[in-house]
């Protein structure tokens, strides 16, 4: 049950602006009414036990937020706003990472950013003190953020023109990576805090992303993790991946990125 | 536990079109899950039940069918059987393998009954 109206929240996100404890938009999808029958069959005729008829579908079934994803990708396209998903497992700097790189990237172009998290503004609060348009979607129970969530979220979210727009997604490895949100580019974070094998515990996340980008190298003397092997494993499961090796608390590596995302904003 | 989401998604995908086929119920749904997609064939059918549930889908049996993975080397070319996405050709230890197939995810058919429950 929502804690702000009072209505039941069962498998449905809700969308919070930090500091704003009255402000709150559901997610529902069903629209479309239940209940309605066509019954265009005659009954009592042909009743044969058992003998179904077989309905031919052939359909995506993930089809429904793949054309909402697309939906999402034309309105970015529309008004020029280059979307990145950042997708990692918790704990590994999506947040520290976005706080260190924003105040630099906007003064060159508007950012804005969608924080996913199955409860709590303390992402987005912190987003906010950098100064830039944010929104939080609490998915409750969910695992992942979804392009319906997503497609609420921009329309509440006040983003110009020729934008980045960065969507963190739930800490998780596994589930975002099977649903499209309409983002231009997936990026995938892993910390050297976690193990080299990664890549190939959770080759679903590092076969979809197109930029991966390890943090924490700063803690590299302290732990037992092996650059290279983490790099080739990456490799190995997409070889089209593009690296980056960072700290978002000492800001080495730092540069690197950022000049690659400014040079990507010039181009899309 | 992605696995859920997706239970719900079929459900609503079969009873909307089983509603416009006039269906009473829906008797069995064919998937088409490849090996590659990320999909656990028995979470699926576990969580599916639960989704299921009131819907003209509960009484329906879940058959999947799974491709196997299939890779092409893109140096020379070779179709080989993958299992994970970081195959390697067996012919010439390249990693530029694309996957041919075993990444699908689909609703081939339903079979509807015409008798309402």
């Amino acid at each position: 049950m929502c804690d702000t109206c009072g209505c039941s929240t069962e498998g449905g996100a809700v969308l919070r602006k930090p500091g704003q404890s009255d402000y709150h938009v559901h997610v529902n999808e069903h629209e479309h009414a239940h209940g309605e029958h066509h019954h265009s069959h005659e009954h009592g005729d042909h009743h044969h036990e058992g003998s179904g008829r077989k309905v031919l579908l052939e359909q995506d079934v993930l089809l429904k937020n793949n054309l909402l994803a697309e939906r999402n990708r034309g309105f970015f396209e529309a008004r020029k706003i280059f979307a990145l998903n950042f997708l990692s497992s918790p704990g590994s700097g999506k947040t520290s990472l976005l706080e260190k790189i924003i105040p630099a990237l906007k003064q060159r172009f508007p950012v804005a950013v969608i924080e996913g998290d199955q409860q709590t503004t303390n992402d987005a609060v912190r987003i906010q003190a950098l100064g830039v348009p944010v929104i939080q979607i609490n998915t409750g129970s969910g695992c992942h953020l979804d392009a319906l969530m997503v497609n609420r979220a921009m329309r509440e979210l006040e983003m110009q023109d020729n934008s980045l727009l960065c969507i963190e997604n739930v800490g998780n490895l596994v589930c975002p990576a099977l649903f499209d949100l309409g983002e231009a580019l997936k990026v995938v974070i892993i910390s050297v805090t976690e193990g080299d094998d990664k890549p190939l515990k959770y080759p679903t996340m590092f076969h979809e992303a197109d930029i991966c980008i390890l943090n924490k190298i700063d803690l590299l003397p302290y732990v037992e993790f092996d650059v290279a092997r983490c790099r080739e494993n990456s490799m190995r499961v997409n070889h089209h991946l593009e690296w980056f090796e960072l700290s978002a608390k000492t800001g080495d590596g730092l540069a690197a990125l950022q000049e690659w995302l400014e040079g990507k904003m010039e181009q899309h | 536990m992605h696995e859920m989401s997706i239970a719900l998604s079929i459900v609503e995908a079969v009873e909307e079109r089983a509603r416009q086929e006039g269906a009473g119920w829906i008797s069995e749904i064919e998937l088409l899950v490849g090996k590659l997609a990320g999909i656990e064939p028995e979470s699926l059918k576990f969580c599916f039940s639960a989704a299921a549930a009131g819907t003209l889908a509960a009484r329906a049996l879940l058959a999947i069918e799974e491709p196997e993975g299939v890779g092409e080397c893109g140096e020379c070319g070779l179709t080989f059987p993958v299992n994970f996405y970081y195959a390697e050709c067996p012919a010439c230890r390249s990693l530029r393998v694309k996957i041919i197939s075993g990444e699908e995810f689909l609703i081939q058919s339903m079979t509807i009954e015409e008798e309402e429950e």
